[in-house]
């Protein structure tokens, strides 16, 4: 299976960019897990744990973030978040 | 003829002169670095919140579509947010910047509209105190610490956002020196309220059938305040980057120019010490002949 471009950018810099199995995303309705290939969409992102997943079935990155938006297109999906101060890996 | 010992120590003060003026241009090139990697690893947000927004504002263009993108449909009050720097001996820095605003600021004035002036940095309030002084409603200073955060600039987004919430202004631009090289900072001046909306011809792909969570309102709402407080961030980096490139070259040429100095300075001295041998010679020659 292709692997989902993802960017993670914050306004100090761009903190990730390359190719991923799959992310969850905190979304203000709720969690939503991106492959690739998925529908376009635009949402808002609550404060709580980005996780990154590198390969399918491996332990996740979890990243924190304040919220933020994130958008899935056809190049993958690009989050802009806030503040990442708070990088907690596991 | 010149006092030898006046010469001396004045080659002795343009020396610890140029001493200073050599330690500032080192300090001055080591926090360009810094700055220049800060400035350039904030564009990327930068670029992606633009296309993000030109998309959205796309999608909705009615009525409802949040002020902070149409604006308030009038442009009869204008604010400048300018950037300058905290500290002199920058060279015409901050003059240049200040030189801008005020073109801008007689230009709007000489329209019938109202200017209003935010001032960012110590240096730029004292020189547009004297011309634009009523013009001025804040002042704000970003002093004291060697790496601006984005808490910084969101403080002053979040004071300008409600300032145009009040209804205080209409639009708002932002002026401030484009880091290009360490030896060319460009004034540039920029919309900062309302955003700005990307031409419609590069970004005029977007579907009909991307879904918005929870809906395109609520994603503007939730993204512009935060594009506004990123353009001023990326503004203040850039200015620091400009700011000390700037101070690196006036401090590289007043190095050079106070070495000017000494060697004519040193010259001046070696032949007046060589007149009073002279001098000495002839007054024991001539007393010997005396004799």
């Amino acid at each position: 299976m292709a692997a989902l471009h993802f960017e993670l950018v914050s306004p100090v810099k761009l903190i990730r960019s390359g190719p991923v199995h799959m992310v969850v995303v905190p979304g203000t309705e709720g969690d939503f897990g991106v492959l690739a290939g998925h529908a376009p969409m635009m949402s808002t992102i609550r404060p709580g744990e980005i996780a990154i997943y590198a390969t399918a079935g491996a332990q996740p990155e979890l990243v924190h973030v304040d919220g933020g938006y994130a958008e899935v297109s056809e190049a993958g999906l690009i989050i802009l978040s806030g503040d990442i101060e708070t990088v907690t890996r596991q | 003829m010149p006092n030898l010992k006046a010469l001396k120590t004045r080659i002795a003060s343009v020396k610890s002169t140029q001493k200073i003026t050599k330690a500032m241009n080192l300090v001055a090139s080591a926090k360009l670095r810094g700055a220049q990697q800060a400035a350039l690893s904030g564009r990327p947000f930068a670029t992606r919140a633009e296309k993000v927004i030109g998309n959205l504002a796309l999608a909705m263009s009615g009525p409802d579509a949040p002020r902070l993108l149409t604006g308030t449909g009038h442009d009869q009050t204008h604010l400048i947010v300018v950037i300058t720097s905290e500290r002199g001996l920058c060279g015409a820095y901050n003059t240049n910047i200040v030189k801008m605003c005020r073109r801008k600021a007689d230009d709007l004035l000489a329209r019938g509209k109202t200017v209003k002036l935010y001032v960012i940095g110590r240096k730029g309030r004292a020189q547009l105190q004297r011309t634009h002084g009523r013009h001025i409603i804040a002042t704000r200073s970003v002093e004291g610490r060697n790496m601006l955060t984005f808490a910084d600039a969101k403080v002053v987004a979040e004071d300008v956002i409600g300032r145009f919430e009040a209804g205080e202004f209409d639009v708002a631009h932002i002026q401030y020196a484009h880091f290009q090289s360490a030896l060319t900072q460009v004034p540039t001046d920029e919309m900062l309220i309302p955003v700005p909306r990307p031409d419609v011809a590069d970004t005029g792909r977007i579907s009909a059938d991307i879904e918005f969570e929870p809906s395109p309102e609520a994603i503007l709402d939730e993204l512009l305040p935060r594009s506004i407080a990123v353009h001023i961030y990326q503004s203040l980096l850039e200015s620091r980057a400009s700011e000390e490139g700037a101070r690196m070259t006036a401090m590289d040429s007043a190095t050079r120019n106070a070495g000017d100095m000494i060697n004519r300075l040193t010259l001046t001295y070696n032949r007046t010490r060589q007149a009073v041998i002279t001098k000495e010679l002839i007054e024991i020659i001539s007393g010997a002949e005396a004799l």
